[in-house]
């Protein structure tokens, strides 16, 4: 599995692409794989503040609960909807399912992220695909 | 295999085969088709001789008079305050020979437990743990599957009987009509060396590929129990739950005379029950866990939920709970404490899901 370039990521395993002072976030193909089925994903509200390194809502499979971290700090302007009836979008094609949209606090600065090859280096020092 | 491991009471488990599809693909094949566990870290204790029946009396709550030589029981083994050492099954295998087959996670225990409460009969005792492979071939198809590789009559063999024949070229395997999935199937009790168990593995998985057979790991071996209602030990049972709440009452037979625990049992009885299993299915959006707590309609705690999980084929979510008798009623709401929110649940009757009814064995 390759993980996109423009893409940057956590050690938690989320994503997040930035453009301009928005950003998206999602987690990853390694992430969901690890999972299992997803189904079900609890997602904060727009509006909601998110801080990075802090969590902002739980995705479960069929057996574990597991956090989600923010990348970055700033405000909830969507929530991906489709996922609260199909969360198995996720497992599909989890490096294109969205799950927030952010306006960044600091655009500029997003400290602490990997680039897709430190990560796809992380995940397999990690035991992972 | 390909399997993701997991640890389990100290044992490296398969808990979800990814080629298999994951964890929903592998408990719908096993209620639509069928499928196969590696159960190896189930335990086996054997007891043989004059005494054995009057040792199995002893230590368990059912009554085991009652079983004809190839006649198996659900059963538990209960300390003195009526709690669980562990729940098993045992088998009779011949005039004075009983299996017993017990958790993985409480093997030692168990052993230990039984060998300290038979020393004053007539029977040998042997831990056979680590002389079988077990895997279990558990669905509807799980007969036609098991019958392409056996010259054992497949069909003579009733739910909870057992039988020897020849599988896969090995002469004398024990096969049990047994399983704890809520379906049709069976187990089977190979040498547990390497190479046999690969092998055997390996034949049942392209003997049921005509039926679609895939591989299936702890993940849905837990949700199947789960909405069959099937207790797991830690879970719905333990060292502080007897027998009354933990609802199985049909399994103990009071009526067959003296065993390990029973005084505590009528004692518990009488002083009635402060708590009892009961089923429970989201009404909100939300996942009950093991461990959650239950809260009343009003928001005060009365419980906590045992074993938790979205139901793969009922297509909800659902729990086991202990709850006070008053609150047991089923329709009763309740609430899921998820992560700080009290979600809306509801008592249902259990169990969740049971096979329909079509065996003509």
């Amino acid at each position: 599995m390759s993980y996109p370039n423009d893409l940057k990521y956590t050690k938690e395993h989320e994503w997040i692409k930035v453009d301009g002072s928005t950003a998206t976030i999602g987690i990853t193909h390694y992430a969901q794989e690890s999972l299992g089925d997803i189904v079900f994903v609890d997602l904060p509200k727009p509006g909601s503040a998110i801080t990075a390194g802090k969590t902002f809502g739980t995705v479960e499979s069929v057996k574990a609960v597991s956090d989600l971290y923010a990348p970055a700090t700033g405000t909830v302007a969507e929530a991906n909807g489709d996922l609260a009836t199909s969360p198995e979008k996720i497992n599909k094609d989890a490096n294109n399912t969205w799950m927030i949209k952010v306006t960044l606090q600091n655009p500029g600065e997003l400290p602490g992220l990997l680039s897709a090859a430190d990560y796809e280096k992380f995940v397999s020092e990690e035991g992972g695909s | 295999m390909g399997a993701k491991m997991v640890s389990f009471n100290g044992w490296d488990m398969p808990v979800e085969y990814p080629c298999s599809g994951g964890i929903v693909a592998e408990h719908l094949a096993v209620r639509n088709g069928v499928g196969i566990f590696d159960v190896s870290h189930m335990g086996d204790i054997r007891l043989a001789g004059p005494g054995a029946l009057a040792a199995v009396q002893h230590i368990t709550i059912n009554d085991a008079a009652r079983l004809a030589v190839g006649q198996a029981q659900y059963s538990a083994m209960l300390y003195p305050q009526g709690t669980f050492v562990d729940d098993v099954i045992v088998h009779r295998l011949g005039e004075d020979e009983y299996l017993i087959v017990i958790n993985a996670g409480t093997r030692e225990k168990d052993f230990n437990w039984v060998r300290e409460n038979t020393r004053n009969f007539d029977c040998k005792v042997e831990h056979l743990s680590d002389e079988f492979t077990q895997i279990a071939i558990q669905g509807p198809r799980a007969v036609d599957l098991l019958q392409k590789l056996t010259d054992a009559d497949l069909s003579a063999v009733k739910f909870y009987w057992v039988t020897r024949g020849t599988v896969c070229g090995l002469k004398n395997i024990l096969i049990a009509r047994t399983g704890y999935t809520g379906e049709d199937g069976f187990e089977i009790y190979i040498p547990s060396d390497e190479p046999t168990s690969e092998r055997i593995w390996n034949e049942v998985l392209a003997a049921g590929k005509q039926f679609g057979v895939v591989a299936c790991g702890l993940g849905a071996r837990n949700t199947l129990r789960l909405e069959a209602k099937l207790p797991l030990y830690e879970h719905e049972i333990s060292d502080t739950i007897n027998v009354w709440e933990a609802g199985i009452d049909r399994f103990c037979k009071l009526e067959k005379g003296d065993f390990i625990g029973r005084g505590a049992l009528d004692q518990a009885k009488s002083a009635g029950l402060t708590r009892t299993l009961v089923g429970l299915e989201m009404v909100e959006r939300g996942i009950a866990r093991d461990g959650y707590k239950v809260l009343d309609d009003g928001g005060k705690e009365i419980g906590y939920v045992t074993s938790g999980s979205p139901a793969p084929f009922l297509k909800k979510n659902i729990a086991l709970a202990y709850l006070p008798p008053g609150s047991a009623a089923v329709g009763t709401k309740v609430r899921v404490e998820i992560r700080g929110q009290a979600v809306g649940a509801q008592v249902v009757a259990t169990p969740f899901y049971k096979r329909p009814k079509k065996m003509a064995t």
